[in-house]
């Protein structure tokens, strides 16, 4: 607790991130108004005391849907930089520690993941497997593995010439407990750091998905898809766009500030 | 040495080409429906779509249209486009490139002569409140999506300012500077979040040197902080930040492909996604390859400065 | 590289070209217009074009023997006369006199047959031209087209572009045509201009010196650019869009896009292969909800799968067949034993938003009832291939369009028809649609396709909701614009004021 406060990114990063997910908790039994129920009358209506954030071009609370579209948005970016992170780590760290042709094959393809634009990839697994929560999570946290890759490998390279690990080698322990139980915890600073550049790429990735038609499917909220939708009414209704957009930058900087604390801590 | 790493390297670019567009040519192949049921639609009966999978050379097997396509490819032609009749792909990207070369160009321009000041500016500050303030403005600005940037330039100068007119875009050819003047929008959407990137990344790489015992020789001898600063403390500082500047280049051709369809700009990127749901193979190959290409052309050059001005790192 | 250097030359060249043109062009006044368009062209060659809005743009460029009018009539063009035979198997069209290309050289007999049976080759013998026989030359100025049975509409196929024999599509960027308009440039994803044809056959027309298209596909853009004075004209807008343009700059002309919207059901799919569901769902369905959320409630509502437009074959009285009744919908799910309803997905292309809103629409109405419809927005390459190709779906929500001919608003509902892709089976319905095809007389022909019009309604084959409304910004110092039961936008008849 004490730690807390003086470290101020984790402190604040926790209570935006806390709040952010409070709020999308909730969103999950409870939204000031339906987030599907439509009406005519108040189409657009600007903010008010009754719609916070005012009304989208179906006369939906945006409030509500931001309430459900940041728990869509937080769950999918989250579990895919979890998942790119993990897969992206193991390979990365194994291939850094066996060397010789393995990593030069590994490091190869992922030169060529990496070269890849990555809407481009996401498009076409979206495609070939389908739209649907758990397909997006997958098509994305592929496109994630080839960072993570990389990072893993740099830092597995920079700590395995290090005493501890060779000390560690010369008492014949085990390779996958030199790897996972002697690296990995020094290596993980460096790689939380760069999960938070990956999470703020997610929830791009997401939104492009999405603008592209092809991200989570109606009449499910997301962030990435309110802005998109909001394109259109920019106009009469730039609350429409803002709002979400604004979601967007708190959920983003949240993470950014955690995994900023995090790295403190490990200094 | 030198020779055998850059022998290395370009088979390596090669080979990682070939990849990408062997990995293109079949993912386009297990994809719903092709370029023939995009073009005809509603209008497909069995018999016209045979007609022109026969006329487009899609009823070969994919190895044989592969070959082709190659066997081409290694000679420099890329084909013809499947959905414009009549289009070669060479010209229809010839036709795009300069502006998306021109929208990168000024991207990375913006970054370089917004963000070294700026970042020498945020590591000079001292005082708790002005980097408490500096932090927060560079990360609330890292968080913003570039195409929610698009949206509220758009809003901002379009709208509110009429600054300039969306989806007005003069081609280079017809009159540079207005082309120019309206890809300067883009720009920022893309450059502003690469900013910040920078700065936050300069101002650690400033501070980290600044702790290190040469500094405070130089000190020690009488030199005034200006002076340390900016003879010894930024040349060093400089290395890890030209690696960074590299991941910044292929983070704005990335970036480009998606703020090129906010601001309606002819690009490479708009070209691709429009070939992309018209199962337009041929234009997406020599799309991917070409950024594939730069991306990877960047990454080498970056190794060769990298190792040029820090002697230390070996290859 | 040398290639590239020579092109921009060439570009520069042209460049001076248009920009010295413009200023001869403004000693009378700037006699140009910007059109904007939605879409890419996809061929500049007529007789391989097959999007809606690339027909749209070629209208202006290219003739038929015979073209249609803005009333939904067919007028001589590249014939100057026609005559139908008394048994609907043969017409004789005469050349109109002195008719000319863009360049001058005169159109010949054998232009015509070459560009009647290249473009009955290119549609296949599956199409409307499986009943075209022949096509001879009767002497210097006539030609014959003879037909293997009785078709009374084939007329309308007759409206194919004419162009010349010696057209060479490997060599050249567009044949020549017959059109007010003659082609100047094209370039991909950008624009397509025109000038002027000073050989056409119409004395007076078109007004217009110049016509640019320039293509904006995104329909806020073009608010934005029609606002700064970039654009002229533009349609298919909607009423929030309309409302944000400057009413002093331009009017609003208010059309329909001639299609016929809504959600077509899968009559082989459980559980829509009984027609109780289908009514269930129809009477479900708030159409005129679907108008007032996303065209201001400016859309024609319907009831039967033809356009108001051809008005001389609609039947209005079936838009009232099926008014929004949720307790009517529920019975008749109880009859057909769905008393806790069910769930199915509507799979909706996402090239075109109003499509989506309206599965979202039908959605929520459906779940009033205790229908769960989910929503899968795929692509629409993946949408016609695997919906209207290969027909794996439960519903879907789209647009279809036809022809002036009013068969084409039916023929896909026959049980074989190769389009069929609702897979509507109904013996009767086949029946009347034949003997429809063959009749000559006028009445009769009329009251047959009013048959079918019930028989669809009555079946709820599927939930027709709307002609959908469209609105067209046009610069208030225009004048003459008029709309299309077909995909034309006819320029010359544009004038300034």
């Amino acid at each position: 607790m004490k730690y807390l406060k003086k470290n101020k990114s984790l402190l604040i990063g926790l209570i935006i991130t806390g709040i952010v997910l409070a709020l999308a908790l909730i969103g999950l039994f409870w939204t000031p108004y339906s987030t599907t129920e439509m009406s005519t009358t108040y189409k657009l209506s600007p903010p008010s005391a009754a719609h916070w954030f005012g009304t989208d071009n179906y006369g939906r609370d945006i409030f509500s849907r931001i309430m459900q579209g940041m728990g869509t948005t937080f769950i999918v970016s989250i579990t895919t930089v979890v998942f790119g992170m993990i897969v992206g780590t193991v390979i990365g760290m194994v291939a850094g520690y066996v060397g010789g042709w393995f990593d030069e094959v590994i490091m190869r393809i992922n030169d060529v993941l990496n070269a890849f634009p990555s809407v481009l990839l996401a498009l076409v697994f979206v495609s070939f497997m389908g739209t649907g929560l758990l397909n997006i999570i997958l098509a994305l946290g592929i496109l994630f593995i080839p960072s993570f890759a990389r990072i893993a490998r740099s830092e597995m390279l920079r700590l395995k010439s290090l005493q501890f690990v060779q000390s560690a080698q010369l008492s014949k322990a085990k390779h996958a407990r030199i790897i996972f139980a002697h690296i990995l915890p020094n290596a993980l600073a460096t790689i939380f750091a760069s999960a938070a550049v990956g999470f703020n790429n997610a929830v791009l990735a997401e939104a492009s998905l999405s603008y592209l038609g092809l991200g989570v499917q109606p009449p499910t909220a997301s962030l990435g898809r309110m802005i998109s939708e909001a394109g259109s009414y920019l106009v009469q209704a730039p609350w429409f766009a803002i709002a979400p957009g604004v979601a967007i930058i708190i959920l983003v900087m949240g993470i950014t500030l955690i995994s900023e604390g995090l790295t403190k801590i490990e200094q | 040495m030198l020779m055998k790493y850059v022998i290395k390297k370009i088979i390596t670019l090669f080979l990682a080409l070939f990849l990408i567009s062997v990995i293109v040519f079949f993912a386009f192949s297990v994809l719903p429906a092709d370029a023939a049921v995009a073009k005809l639609g509603t209008d497909a009966t069995p018999e016209r779509l045979e007609a022109l999978r026969e006329a487009m050379g899609l009823n070969k097997s994919v190895f044989e249209r592969y070959g082709i396509w190659l066997v081409g490819a290694l000679q420099g032609d890329f084909g013809k486009s499947l959905q414009y009749t009549n289009k070669t792909v060479t010209s229809l990207i010839s036709t795009r490139l300069g502006n998306s070369a021109i929208l990168s160009l000024i991207s990375f321009v913006m970054v370089i002569v917004f963000s070294i000041p700026l970042g020498i500016f945020s590591a000079k500050r001292r005082s708790a409140l002005g980097r408490g303030a500096m932090t927060t403005v560079t990360q609330v600005t890292m968080g913003i999506p570039s195409f929610f940037l698009g949206v509220l330039i758009t809003y901002l100068f379009a709208i509110l300012l009429h600054l300039f007119s969306l989806g007005n875009f003069v081609s280079p050819k017809k009159n540079f500077w207005a082309a120019v003047g309206y890809l300067i929008f883009p720009a920022i959407a893309i450059a502003l979040p690469k900013i910040a990137m920078t700065v936050k990344f300069l101002t650690s790489s400033i501070r980290n040197e600044l702790h290190k015992e040469y500094v405070r020789t130089a000190y020690s001898k009488g030199q005034t902080r200006n002076g340390v600063l900016y003879k010894h403390v930024l040349i060093n500082a400089m290395i890890p930040v030209v690696t960074f500047l590299g991941v910044i280049v292929a983070e704005i051709v990335a970036g480009s492909l998606i703020v090129e369809q906010v601001f309606s700009v002819p690009g490479i990127g708009t070209l691709l996604i429009t070939a992309i749901t018209n199962r337009d193979y041929p234009v997406v190959e020599a799309c991917v390859l070409l950024i594939a290409f730069f991306v990877i052309i960047i990454n080498f050059a970056v190794d060769m400065i990298y190792k040029a001005i820090d002697p230390r790192v070996t290859v | 590289m040398k290639k590239i250097s020579a092109f921009f030359v060439l570009i520069a060249i042209v460049m001076t070209a248009v920009l010295s043109a413009c200023g001869g062009a403004s000693k009378t006044g700037g006699n140009s217009v910007v059109v904007g368009i939605s879409q890419d062209l996809d061929s500049l060659d007529p007789h391989n074009s097959v999007y809606a809005g690339t027909r749209e743009v070629l209208f202006n460029l290219y003739e038929g023997l015979v073209k249609p009018t803005s009333s939904g009539a067919i007028e001589p063009a590249v014939a100057s006369d026609f005559e139908v035979a008394e048994d609907a198997k043969s017409i004789l069209f005469t050349l109109r006199d002195g008719i000319k290309y863009w360049d001058g050289t005169a159109v010949t007999v054998e232009d015509v047959i070459f560009s009647v049976n290249r473009y009955a080759d290119i549609q296949g013998s599956e199409s409307a031209f499986s009943v075209l026989k022949s096509v001879e030359a009767q002497g210097e100025n006539q030609i014959l087209v003879t037909l293997s049975e009785a078709n009374s509409e084939f007329i309308y196929q007759l409206t194919c572009a004419i162009i010349p024999a010696s057209f060479d599509a490997e060599k050249e960027e567009c044949p020549q045509g017959t059109g007010p308009f003659k082609f100047v440039s094209y370039a991909a994803g950008e624009s397509l201009e025109v000038e002027k044809n000073e050989n056409y056959w119409k004395e007076g027309f078109p007004y217009l010196d110049a016509v640019t298209f320039k293509i904006v596909t995104d329909a806020d853009t073009a608010i934005l650019q029609l606002n700064s004075g970039t654009l002229d004209i533009y349609q298919y807008l909607t009423s929030d869009q309309a409302a944000a343009l400057d009413s002093e700059k331009f009017n609003i002309q208010v059309g329909n896009v001639n299609y016929v919207q809504g959600m077509f059901l899968n009559n082989a799919a459980e559980p829509f292969n009984d027609v109780k569901v289908r009514q269930a769902i129809y009477y479900a369905v708030d159409r005129h909800q679907i108008s007032d959320m996303l065209f201001d409630g400016k859309s024609h509502i319907i009831g039967t799968h033809l356009i108001p437009a051809m008005s001389a074959y609609y039947d209005e009285s079936l838009e009232k067949a099926y008014e929004t009744n949720a307790d009517k919908a529920k019975e008749l799910l109880k009859e057909a034993g769905y008393e806790n309803g069910f769930e199915f997905t509507i799979t909706v292309p996402n090239n075109y938003a109003p499509h989506e809103g309206t599965a979202q629409i039908i959605a929520e109405n459906l779940a009033a009832v205790g229908i769960k419809a989910n929503i899968e927005l795929v692509e629409f390459t993946t949408w016609y291939s695997d919906v209207y190709v290969d027909r794996k779906y439960e519903a879907t929500v789209v647009a279809v369009d036809g022809t002036l001919a009013p068969s084409s608003w039916f023929s896909k509902f026959v049980t074989t028809a190769g389009n069929n892709f609702i897979n509507y089976n109904n013996a009767e319905y086949d029946q009347v649609y034949s003997a429809a095809l063959a009749e000559t007389d006028l009445d009769a022909k009329v009251g047959y396709y009013k048959q079918l019009q019930k028989i669809l309604s009555d079946d709820a084959a599927s939930i027709f909701c709307q002609d959908p409304s469209n609105l067209l910004a046009i610069n208030s110092k225009l004048e003459g614009y008029e709309f299309y039961p077909v995909s034309a936008q006819d320029m010359s008849i544009v004038k300034y004021k």
